[in-house]
C-alpha cells in the first residue's frame, strides 16, 4: 500500500533543512522497498517544529518533528510510515495544542495541501467563493464583503467593503486590482506563507475583487526578499491560466481577468500603496499625497483597489460561507480572524489565526510558551518596525485594532516580536531611527534628515552627553516627525522611540 | 576659488560603453521586457539576474529603449537597495538586521561576519568570495536569526553555522 508522506517545501521549512529530509526519505523508501507518495506541502506554520514530517494514516495525519536529515534512518527503523513510536513523534497533527486552539479560516488549507495542485485546491473548498460571486451581481459581492466587517490586514485596517465600493462606483474604461505583497514589516510572514502555501486562494480573492469592482487586470507586487514566493506564485498564475481561471473567459463566465506578478526591489516604502503604484509603473517608489485615492485614480491614473495578501486571501471564504459566518468571529469593530505571527525570542514561533479578542498575554503564554531563552519577557513590539514597544503591564490588552491603539500600540499586519530581559531598549530606539533613515523615500525633510539626526541624538544620550537636554531634543524631533510627515514611515517612526524612552528610561541612562 | 576648479570635469573622449558580455545581456533584457507596462523594474531585474549587477555603462541603452532620460533610469536604479552597479563576489550574503532577528542575536552575527570577511556592508571580501549586504526581514522571523545566501534562505543561524557557511563561501564551494 502506498503511504503519503508530507515534507513542507515552504522556504522557512527549507531554511532549516526540509529539502535534505525529503531527499533522504525518498532515498530510503526506495532502498527499503517502501511505496510512498512524497508530497511537498506548504507549512503548517508551527515553525519551531520544522522540518515537520507528516504521515497519512487511517486515524489522520501523524506528525514528527523537528526532523533532521540524520534522523530519517531511525524514523524508518521505527516504522514511521505506519505511525510508529519515536522520540520525534508528536501524535496527530490536528491535536497539537498550538494548532488545535486556533480558528484557521483564511489559512484553512495551509500546510494541508500541495500548494500548486489544482485538484487538491478544489477538493479542499477552492473556487467555491468564486462560483458564488459569479452567481451574484457585482454590487451584491461588494455588499457581502462590506457586511463581513473585513478590514485591511496590511496595516491601516480600512474597511475593505468601503474601498471596493468607492472603486466600483467610479466609472472608467480600465480598472485594476493590485495585491500588496511587499510585506516589509519585520516580524511578519503571513503573506509569504499564503503566497507559497495556498496561492490559488489569493488568485481567487483577486478574481472576486475584479468581478466586484469591474476590474479586468490585476497585479501582485511581491518583495524581492521572497524569491521562492515569487517563483511559486508565478507557477500558480501559469497553472490557473491553463485551467481557465485567468484570461478572457474566467471559469467559463465570459468575464476577463488578467494577472501579472511583479518583483519589488528592496525598498520598505514600496509597501505604502501610492509608492507601490509608482514602483509598478517603473518609477522611484515615492509616496504621493492622497487624495486622489487609488480607488479613484490609482495605477496609470485608473481606479484601483490596493489590498494586502491576507485581506484578499480572506475573501473567497467570506463569499463561500457568507458574510455572517465571518462576522460572527471577533468583537467590536474587529470582525473575523487575525493572523498573528509570533516572532523573535519565543519558544514556539508560528502563525496563530484566531478570532479577534484573545489577549496578548494568552498569545505569549498559551501559544508562544514564553521565550526561547527561558528568560523573562521584557518588551513586545507589535505591528512591525513602526509599532511601539509594549511593556509587561499592558499584556492583558485584548487583540483588537481599537484596544491595542488605546494602549499606544498598533496591530498593523499582526507581527508580534518578543524580547527577553537582555534587550537594550536604547539600542532598539536607535535602530528605529536608523531604519527610518535607510528607508525614507526622501520627500519630507523630517523623515529624510531628522531620522539621521535622531540617531545622533540617541548616541549622545547613550554616551551621557548632556542627557537631559538631549532627551528634550529627541522628544522635540519626534514631535516634528509625527506632525511633519506625509506617510506613516516618518509619522510613526517616533512610536518605537518614544515608547522605549517612556517605558525603559534606565536603558538610556535616564532617571525614571 | 581657484581658476582650475572652473574647468569642467574631464569626460573621456571615448566612453568605452558596456563590454560585449554586458551589451548582450542588456540587449536580451530589453527585448524580453520593453513591451511590458512599467517595464523599467522588470528590465533592471533581468539585467541583474543575468550579470549580477546593472552596469552603469548600460544606462544609455536602457534609457533609449524605454524612451526615458538617463537621469530617470539612474534615479530609479539608485532608489532601490536591491540593485547594484558593480559586480558582486561569487556569492551574495544578506544578513537580516531587523527586530525579530535582533531579538535572537543577529547583532553578534553581523559583527562576526564583518570580522571574518574583513569588510563592512556593501563590500566584497578580498578573496572575491562573498559580498555582504544588509536586509530588513526575510519573512523567516519564527526561525530567527535568518540570512539569505544567493537565493537560499537559512534560519536558526548560530555563530558556528555562520562560520561554517563563511568558510564554504570563501573557499569557493
Ligand atoms: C510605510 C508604510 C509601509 C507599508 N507597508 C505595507 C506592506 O508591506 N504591505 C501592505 O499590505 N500594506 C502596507 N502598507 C499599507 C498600505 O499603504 C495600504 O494601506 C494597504 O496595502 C491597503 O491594503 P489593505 O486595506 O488590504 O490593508 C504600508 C503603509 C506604510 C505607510
Ligand atoms: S514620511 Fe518619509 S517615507 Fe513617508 S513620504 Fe515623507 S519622506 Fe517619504
Ligand atoms: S526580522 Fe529577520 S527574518 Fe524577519
Amino acid at each position: 500500500m502506498t503511504v503519503t508522506v508530507y515534507v513542507p517545501a515552504d522556504s522557512a521549512a527549507v531554511s532549516v533543512g526540509a529539502d535534505a529530509v525529503a531527499a533522504r526519505i525518498a532515498l530510503l523508501a526506495q532502498q527499503r522497498g517502501k511505496a510512498i507518495r512524497l508530497v511537498r506541502n506548504g507549512s503548517r506554520a508551527l515553525f519551531w517544529l520544522e522540518p515537520l514530517v507528516e504521515v497519512a494514516t487511517p486515524a489522520g495525519r501523524i506528525a514528527y518533528g523537528p526532523v533532521d536529515a540524520t534522523q530519517v534512518d531511525s524514523l524508518f527503523d521505527a516504522d514511521f510510515l505506519g505511525g510508529g513510536a519515536h522520540s520525534l513523534r508528536l501524535g496527530l497533527t490536528d491535536e497539537i495544542p498550538f494548532l488545535k486552539q486556533q480558528e484557521r479560516l483564511t489559512y484553512c488549507r495551509i500546510g494541508l495541501i500541495d500548494p500548486l495542485d489544482l485538484d487538491d485546491y478544489a477538493a479542499h473548498g477552492g473556487w467555491q467563493g468564486l462560483q458564488r460571486a459569479l452567481a451574484l451581481s457585482p454590487a451584491q459581492v461588494v455588499q457581502e464583503v462590506h457586511d463581513s466587517g473585513l478590514r485591511g490586514r496590511g496595516g491601516a485596517a480600512f474597511p475593505a467593503g468601503i474601498k471596493w465600493k468607492t472603486c466600483a462606483d467610479t466609472v472608467a474604461a480600465q480598472k485594476y486590482i493590485v495585491c500588496n505583497a511587499d510585506e516589509g514589516d519585520s516580524g511578519t510572514y503571513a503573506d509569504r506563507l499564503l503566497l507559497e502555501g495556498d496561492p490559488y486562494s489569493l488568485i481567487e480573492g483577486m478574481l472576486i475583487a475584479g468581478l466586484a469592482v469591474g476590474a479586468t487586470e490585476g497585479y501582485i507586487y511581491i518583495r524581492s526578499e521572497y524569491p521562492r514566493a515569487f517563483r511559486v506564485f508565478n507557477e500558480a498564475i501559469a497553472r490557473a491560466g491553463s485551467a481557465g481561471y485567468l484570461g478572457d473567459n474566467v471559469a467559463g463566465s465570459g468575464r476577463r481577468f488578467g494577472l501579472q506578478a511583479r518583483l519589488g526591489a528592496g525598498a520598505y516604502i514600496c509597501g505604502e500603496e501610492t509608492a507601490l503604484l509608482e514602483s509598478l509603473q517603473g518609477r522611484r517608489g515615492q509616496v504621493r499625497v492622497k487624495p486622489p485615492l487609488p480607488a479613484h485614480q490609482g495605477l496609470y491614473g485608473q481606479p484601483t483597489v490596493v489590498n494586502n495578501v491576507v485581506t484578499l486571501g480572506s475573501v473567497p471564504l467570506i463569499l463561500a460561507r457568507g458574510a455572517a459566518f465571518y462576522r460572527d468571529y471577533g468583537l467590536g469593530r474587529s470582525r473575523g480572524t487575525i493572523a498573528l505571527q509570533l516572532a523573535g525570542n519565543v519558544r514556539c514561533g508560528g502563525l496563530v489565526e484566531k478570532a479577534f479578542g484573545l489577549s496578548l498575554r494568552e498569545l505569549l503564554h498559551d501559544f508562544a510558551g514564553g521565550t526561547a531563552s527561558g528568560r523573562p519577557i521584557r518588551a513586545v513590539q507589535v505591528g512591525g518596525p513602526l509599532g511601539a514597544y509594549l511593556p509587561q503591564d499592558v499584556l492583558d490588552t485584548a487583540i483588537d485594532y481599537e484596544a491595542i491603539a488605546a494602549v499606544g500600540g498598533m496591530l498593523g499586519h499582526g507581527g508580534v516580536v518578543v524580547f527577553d530581559d537582555t534587550v537594550d531598549m536604547a539600542a532598539q530606539a536607535r535602530f528605529a531611527m536608523e531604519f527610518c533613515a535607510a528607508e525614507s523615500c526622501g520627500k519630507c525633510t523630517p523623515c529624510r534628515l531628522g531620522s539621521t539626526r535622531g540617531v545622533e541624538v540617541i548616541d549622545r544620550i547613550r554616551t551621557g552627553v548632556d542627557p537631559v537636554r538631549n532627551e528634550a531634543l529627541l522628544r522635540d524631533l519626534c514631535a516634528t516627525l509625527l506632525d511633519g510627515s506625509l506617510c506613516a514611515l516618518g509619522g510613526m517612526a517616533p512610536f518605537p522611540v518614544l515608547s522605549a524612552l517612556d517605558n525603559y528610561p534606565e536603558d538610556f541612562g535616564l532617571a525614571r | 576659488m581657484s581658476s582650475a576648479s572652473l574647468k569642467p570635469a574631464a569626460i573621456p573622449l571615448q566612453d568605452p560603453g558596456p563590454t560585449p558580455r554586458e551589451h548582450a545581456a542588456v540587449a536580451a533584457a530589453i527585448t524580453a521586457c520593453r513591451d511590458l507596462p512599467g517595464a523599467l523594474l522588470p528590465l533592471l531585474h533581468a539585467v541583474q539576474d543575468a550579470l549580477g549587477y546593472v552596469p552603469s555603462a548600460s544606462l544609455p541603452m536602457i534609457a533609449h529603449a524605454l524612451n526615458l532620460s538617463r537621469a530617470e533610469v539612474h534615479g530609479v536604479l539608485s532608489f532601490y537597495h536591491h540593485f547594484r552597479t558593480s559586480p558582486p563576489g561569487r556569492h551574495v550574503l544578506k544578513l537580516c538586521r531587523a527586530e525579530s532577528c535582533q531579538a535572537m542575536g543577529s547583532v553578534a552575527l553581523e559583527a562576526l561576519a564583518k570580522q571574518r570577511l574583513g569588510i563592512d556592508y556593501h563590500a566584497t571580501s578580498a578573496s572575491g568570495g562573498t559580498t555582504l549586504e544588509p536586509v530588513y526581514c526575510l519573512g523567516n522571523c519564527a526561525l530567527s536569526p535568518a540570512l539569505l545566501v544567493d537565493d537560499e534562505l537559512m534560519g536558526r543561524v548560530t555563530p558556528q553555522r555562520l562560520l561554517a557557511l563563511l568558510d564554504a563561501l570563501e573557499s569557493g564551494s
